[in-house]
C-alpha cells in the first residue's frame, strides 16, 4: 500500500512535511507533544537520523513512535554510522515497524557532532543507499543475495541542494540519485526564487517530484551565520536588511511573510514544500495560511 | 611517501624513562624527507635527553644510529651488534619500521618516537599533504587522478555531499571539497561523462588487514 505522501506525490498534488527531530535522551514524549499539534497541516514528518551527528534516539524509534500516533514518517537513513550490513538491515527492520517512507543521505561529518573522535564510515553514499533500497525492493541485497520477504512498498527520496556552489556537480549528483530510483527529492532551504528557477530548470527534466525546502529566516544574525556556515544556503542581502529593521517581537511575523512570498512565487515550479522551522513549530499554521496553501 | 611527525618530547620521555641506556634509531628514507626521523631529528631528541640527563645530574646514556631504512632487515642487521650495549630502542622510523626493529630484535623493549600521519606529497618546503589512503583498489582512473577516498573527507566515491560550501568542505573551510576539484579536472580533461556514472560499490576487502603481498617474478622461486 502506498504512503499519503506517495499517493498525494504520485497524484500531483502539492504536498507539505515537517520534520520531527528525536530527542537527546528518552523522552520521545515531550518531542511528540511538540509534534502532534501538526498533524492537520503537515502531510508526514522527515525524522531526523542523529542530526548533524549528535547522538540521539534513532530514526527508526522515533519514526515507529509517530507511526504509533497515527501520524506519517520520512525516516532518513545516512551513511555516517553504518556500514552495508547495517544500513540494509535497519531499512528493512524498519519496514517491518511499518515505515515506508525512506529517505537516503549522506549525513554529515562527525566532526561536526558532538562525538568528533568517533569513527566515521561512509561505506556506502547516498546513491548507493538508493541502491540498496531499489536492491532491496526487488528482493536482493546488495551482495545479490536473496531476501526472504522484500519490502516491495518503501517509497524513497532523497536531498539536494539548489543552492549549492559550484551547483553543476550537485545536479549531475541529482541526476544520479534518479537513475538510483529516487521517487521523490526534498531540498535544502531555498531564499531566492533566481536560485530555484537556475536548479529547477535542470532538475524539472528527471520528472520527478521536488519539494521546496523552507527554513524559517529568525533574524538577521542567523542569515548572516547561515551565509557563513551553513553549506548550500544563500539569504539574499536584501531579506537579512529586511530582517534587521524589524523589532523582536515582529520577527515572527516578518519571517513568515518572507517565506510566504517564496512558496507563492515558487509554488508552480515545485511540488510542495518541505518546512525547517527549527523551534518555530508554532508558527507553522501562519505561514500555510500567508502562503494561499490552507 | 611516508609522513610521520614526532611525538611531543615529555610523551617520549615518559615512554623511556625506566631505561638507562636508550638507543635511538632513525630511518634515512620518507621520514628523513619530512624532517621528522633522519638523521638530524635523532641527533637533536639524543642531545635534547642529553641535556635533560645532565641537568638532573643523572647517568643514562643515549645512541645514535640511522639506517637507510628500518623497513628492510638487510639494513636492521647492521645494529645487530650496538643493539646488545642498550637496555631499551627508540625508533624514530614510520610505525611500520617501528614493528620491524622490534620484530628483529624482540629481546629489547622498542618505543615510537613518531606519530605516522599518511601517505602523502610535499607540496613546499616544510608542508606536506595527505593524498591515498592506501585503500587497495584505486579508482584514480575514474576521477581525473585526484582520490575522493582520500582528498574527501568522508571519501564518497559518486560525487559531492550537501556539505560542500563554496567549494569547500564541510569539515575545514579551509581545505577544498575534493568533488569540486574532481569536476573541475574531469572538465578541463573533456571527461565530465565519467562523474555521472554510478561507481561501483567500495570494494573494502582487498584492503582487509593485515596485507601481505608477493611480487610475480619472485613466485617461481615458492614450491
Ligand atoms: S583510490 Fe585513492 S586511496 Fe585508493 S590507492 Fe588510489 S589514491 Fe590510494
Ligand atoms: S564537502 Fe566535499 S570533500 Fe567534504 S565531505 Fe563533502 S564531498 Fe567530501
Amino acid at each position: 500500500m502506498a504512503t499519503r505522501l506517495q499517493e498525494k506525490l504520485e497524484a500531483k498534488e502539492f504536498v507539505i512535511t515537517g520534520e520531527a527531530g528525536p530527542p537527546k535522551g528518552v523522552n520521545v514524549k515531550k518531542a511528540l507533544e511538540e509534534v502532534e499539534p501538526l498533524k492537520d497541516y503537515l502531510i508526514a514528518y522527515n525524522v531526523t537520523d542523529n542530526q548533524a551527528s549528535v547522538m540521539r534516539v534513532t530514526s527508526l524509534v522515533m519514526s515507529y513512535k509517530l507511526i504509533e500516533k497515527g501520524l506519517e514518517p520520512i525516516f532518513q537513513i545516512t551513511c555516517r554510522d553504518r556500514n552495508r550490513l547495517a544500513i540494509q538491515s535497519e531499512i528493512l527492520s524498519a519496514y517491518v515497524m511499518g515505515i515506508r517512507n525512506v529517505l537516503c543521505l549522506t549525513g554529515d561529518h562527525v566532526v561536526l557532532g558532538d562525538h568528533p573522535e568517533a569513527m566515521p564510515v561512509f561505506d556506502l553514499d547516498s546513491v548507493s543507499v538508493l541502491q540498496a533500497v531499489q536492491a532491496l525492493k526487488n528482493g536482493k541485497d546488495l551482495a545479490g543475495e536473496d531476501l526472504d520477504g522484500a519490502p516491495t512498498d518503501i517509497f524513497q527520496g532523497a536531498v539536494v541542494a539548489p543552492g549549492a556552489d559550484p551547483l553543476e556537480p550537485q545536479l549531475i549528483k541529482f541526476d544520479k540519485k534518479v537513475e538510483a530510483g529516487a521517487r521523490f527529492f526534498q531540498t535544502q532551504g531555498v531564499f531566492s526564487v533566481g536560485e530555484w528557477e537556475r536548479f529547477y530548470k535542470h532538475a524539472e527534466r528527471a520528472k520527478v517530484p521536488v519539494m521546496l525546502g523552507i527554513i524559517l529566516l529568525k533574524s538577521a544574525a542567523m542569515g548572516r551565520f547561515m551565509n557563513e556556515n551553513v553549506a548550500g544556503v544563500n539569504v539574499p542581502k536584501s531579506l537579512i536588511k529586511r530582517m534587521a529593521g524589524v523589532k523582536k517581537k515582529d520577527r515572527p511575523k516578518v519571517s513568515i511573510e518572507i517565506a510566504a512570498e517564496l512558496i507563492r512565487k515558487i509554488r508552480p515550479m515545485c511540488q510542495g514544500v518541505h518546512i525547517m522551522a527549527l523551534g518555530w513549530d508554532k508558527y507553522i499554521p501562519d505561514l500555510l495560511k500567508e502562503a494561499e496553501l490552507l | 611517501m611516508i609522513v610521520a611527525e614526532r611525538k611531543p618530547l615529555d610523551k617520549i620521555a615518559g615512554m623511556i624513562e625506566p631505561f638507562e641506556k636508550v638507543l635511538i634509531v632513525g630511518c634515512g628514507t620518507c621520514v628523513a624527507v619530512c624532517l621528522s626521523g633522519g638523521e638530524k631529528e635523532v641527533a637533536e631528541l639524543a642531545e635534547e635527553f642529553r641535556l635533560k640527563t645532565r641537568m638532573n645530574g643523572g647517568k643514562r646514556v643515549f645512541g645514535e644510529y640511522t639506517l637507510t631504512r628500518q623497513c628492510d632487515m638487510e639494513y636492521l642487521d647492521q645494529i645487530a651488534d650496538v643493539v646488545e650495549d642498550y637496555d631499551a630502542i627508540l625508533s624514530m622510523a614510520c610505525g611500520a619500521g617501528v614493528q620491524f626493529i622490534a620484530q628483529r630484535y624482540d629481546h629489547k623493549p622498542v618505543f615510537p618516537a613518531l606519530d605516522t600521519r599518511f601517505i602523502g606529497v610535499s607540496m613546499e618546503a616544510g608542508t606536506w599533504s595527505q593524498r591515498c589512503i592506501a585503500c587497495s583498489d584505486c579508482i584514480l582512473d575514474r576521477t581525473g587522478g585526484i582520490c575522493p577516498k582520500t582528498m574527501c573527507a568522508k571519501g564518497l566515491v559518486n560525487g559531492p555531499c550537501g556539505g560542500t560550501n563554496h567549494g569547500k568542505c564541510e569539515v575545514n573551510p579551509e581545505t577544498d571539497c575534493a568533488w569540486t576539484l574532481i569536476y573541475r579536472r574531469l572538465e578541463k580533461l573533456g571527461r565530465l561523462e565519467l562523474m555521472r556514472e554510478i561507481q561501483p560499490l567500495k570494494r573494502n576487502h582487498p584492503a582487509t588487514r593485515p596485507i601481505t603481498i608477493r611480487h610475480d617474478s619472485y613466485k617461481r622461486f615458492d614450491g
